[in-house]
């Protein structure tokens, strides 16, 4: 039997209409062979983790470019915890401080990317952290 | 006009040995990917009438320049956008900016301004502050600009959605402090076209937005003389991945577009079009980028006389701002960057810009400190006092491959125009997603060359240093500044004059929904110190919201 796709939420919350990595991510990943939903702009951690829930989904990707990292990841993070989604990869990118990832990797969050790094370093990563501990 | 007899000569004999010789293997391809030649020459470049296609500078098509002295007689204005945190904190970079010699000031607003929303906004969380300064009310312009003398330097000011009710503040604090407003000098971005195809910040549909921008435009001819009312955007299209052919072709589509929603609103050409100016990007490819800036000038010249008939020399003439790329910047390396703005710049002046931004090191990884914004200032002043830059106008006119380029992006720009009205016009081509689609796919085309090492970004695919360790400083904005900033926003409602916001909210919805000009009902309302996102509230229940279907 085939493998099942891995699937990745990308959203970009709050007020940030910077949506170019986002959607040049989304369909790098497509191109690898995951399933992407792209939910767009304007999006709060709760219609994130909810389509998260709804699509069974491997991985959830942020992208923020607002300076907002903090306070989404933290949410988004403790909602997917609560949503028993705690195991899933969360990861994301856009114009994060070295400092901040580093308090970010605290929070459970993942690896996050910024300019300049690689489509394929970003699709290799998913396909090696996507793994559930359950199912 | 004949050239000396060597230049005659077929360049054949040439091309045999240049083909015969060893050459490296590399993309030789423009950013844009634009196919290029080795070698251009006399049998490519745009010999044919020269007085028609380049004119002299201040003369039409304006090729070469929109004023008969270009730098020699003013140098363009050193505009550092700035913006972060509450209105004093910016008001105090804005007074370090002005001691350090720069002529302008710009205002940066952080995104839950730009998208019409107070800083208490359930979507606002985390995001106060960050990227830009927060504006909610009255009461925080008359911080930001404490102390500046407003009728004496100019403002720019970077807002799009809400731009006729941040401008209604703006206006409320210069009336208050007794400047009149014929003496008020400026900029509002107020270009919502490029929302919709790039920066994505938007409130209603496109044709409310279309009648604020009229509405303000009208206002400004008879009230605020010396204001530029719209600065019709290419930098955020490029930003968003753009060629630099898509930048140049939409962004003068959009301002067709909105002389042509100013004609249909009974607007006098002679009166507006002057008012209207660009801004556009200046990135990594330098003679594409000046060869870009040049046939921005001749289109529009071109149209405005030709098409829409404008009489008066000034309605034809495109003056434009640019901004160095920010895209082009690397989180690696950060220092790099310095020489990376440097060429952008220099490029924006041989380009022939008004003003002009030069980015800080530092801004692909935060907002940028102050010593990182005084390095990018002072490039500005090196290139203008040291290089030798503006001494001579229009230095590379004349150079084959410059105007090779000039007429290639015109002609590639008339291309897009055919294509867009194919599809019924801007609004239209919007609403189908083509811009959007044209874009995205530029994007991942460069990313994919950049992965595939068909393009470099030294320090990024090639020349890495592996391990480096961070060593500029970061600014950072305190999470402080949204309690503070949400504080003083409870703290003005609760002590303004609540009937009154009422009253002005009602009648600006009042007019609305009819037809009035809404720059009165605006500023009343600005001057009650009614909230942006009350006002926002307001119009939305009038104009509907706008949803973008998303899609990658």
């Amino acid at each position: 039997m085939a493998e099942r796709k891995i699937k990745v939420i990308i959203a970009k919350p709050g007020l940030d209409g910077h949506d170019r990595g986002a959607k040049v991510v989304a369909r790098a990943l497509v191109e690898a062979g995951m399933e992407v939903v792209y939910l767009g702009l304007q999006q709060t951690p709760e219609t994130i983790v909810g389509a998260a829930v709804e699509e069974d989904a491997d991985v959830i990707g942020l992208s923020i470019l607002s300076g907002a990292h903090m306070t989404n990841f933290r949410k988004v993070r403790e909602l997917m915890v609560g949503a028993g989604l705690g195991d899933r990869l969360l990861t994301g990118g856009g114009i994060i401080p070295t400092k901040d990832q580093d308090k970010l990797k605290e929070l459970g969050v993942g690896r996050v990317f910024g300019p300049g790094d690689d489509l394929q370093d970003i699709v290799d990563y998913i396909r090696r952290n996507a793994r559930r501990t359950s199912k | 006009m004949k050239g000396p007899p060597v230049e005659k000569k077929p360049s054949r004999a040439w091309k045999e040995k240049f083909e015969g010789s060893g050459l490296r293997d590399a993309d030789f391809s423009s950013i844009s990917g634009r196919p290029l030649e080795p070698l251009y020459t006399w049998e490519d470049a745009a010999v044919a009438d020269p007085g028609a296609r380049l004119g002299f500078p201040g003369e039409f098509p304006y090729t070469r320049g929109v004023h008969p002295s270009m730098y020699r007689g003013k140098l363009w204005t050193m505009r550092q956008f700035a913006g972060m945190g509450t209105p004093d904190q910016t008001n105090e970079r804005y007074r370090f900016l002005l001691e350090k010699g720069q002529t302008g000031l710009s205002v940066a607003f952080d995104n839950p301004t730009l998208y019409g929303r107070d800083s208490d906004h359930q979507l606002a969380v985390g995001e106060v502050g960050k990227t830009g300064v927060a504006v909610d009310t009255l009461a925080d312009m008359e911080r930001l600009f404490a102390g500046i003398p407003l009728d004496q330097v100019s403002t720019s000011m970077t807002i799009n959605a809400p731009a006729a009710w941040i401008f209604a503040m703006f206006l409320a604090n210069a009336e208050k402090r007794g400047i009149g407003f014929d003496k008020l000098r400026g900029t509002l971005q107020n270009d919502i076209l490029k929302e919709y195809i790039a920066q994505k910040e938007w409130i209603f549909p496109p044709e409310p937005h279309l009648r604020l921008i009229t509405d303000l435009m009208a206002f400004c001819a008879a009230e605020v003389p010396q204001w530029n009312t719209i600065s019709i955007s290419g930098y955020h299209i490029r930003e968003a991945g753009s060629t630099a052919a898509q930048e140049l072709a939409f962004t003068l589509a959009d301002g067709f577009c909105y002389v042509e929603h100013a004609l249909a609103a009974g607007l006098d050409i002679e009166d507006f079009a002057p008012r209207l100016s660009f801004f556009f990007n200046s990135h990594l490819d330098f003679f594409e980028e000046i060869a870009k800036m040049r046939a921005a000038r001749r289109i529009w010249a071109r149209a405005m006389r030709d098409k829409y008939m404008a009489k008066s020399p000034r309605a034809w003439l495109c003056r434009f701002h640019v901004q160095t790329a920010g895209c082009s910047l690397t989180a690696q390396q950060p220092e790099l960057n310095i020489v990376r703005t440097a060429l952008e710049a220099l490029a924006g002046v041989l380009g022939g810009c008004q003003s002009l931004h030069t980015n800080s090191m530092d801004e692909a990884l935060a907002l940028p400190s102050e010593k990182a914004v005084e390095i990018a200032l002072r490039t500005q002043q090196i290139i203008a006092f040291e290089s030798g830059a503006a001494n001579v106008i229009d230095p590379l006119g004349g150079s084959y491959y410059i105007e090779k380029l000039t007429d290639e992006l015109e002609a590639e720009a008339e291309r897009y125009f055919r294509r867009i009205d194919e599809l019924g016009g801007v609004v239209k081509a919007i609403e189908q997603g083509f811009f959007q689609r044209e874009i995205t796919r530029a994007a991942y085309e460069y990313q994919m060359a950049l992965s595939r090492r068909k393009k470099f970004h030294v320090g990024v695919n090639e020349f890495v240093n592996p391990g480096e360790k961070l060593e500029i400083p970061l600014l950072e904005i305190d999470e402080a500044v949204e309690r503070d900033q949400v504080a003083f926003l409870r703290r003005t409602k609760a002590e303004r004059d609540n009937g009154a916001v009422r009253e002005s909210l009602d009648a600006l919805k009042a007019a609305a929904a009819g037809g009035r000009n809404l720059m009165p009902p605006l500023l009343e309302c600005a001057r009650r110190y009614v909230s942006l996102g009350e006002t926002s509230d307001a119009l939305t229940e009038v104009f509907g919201q706008y949803r973008e279907q998303p899609f990658y």
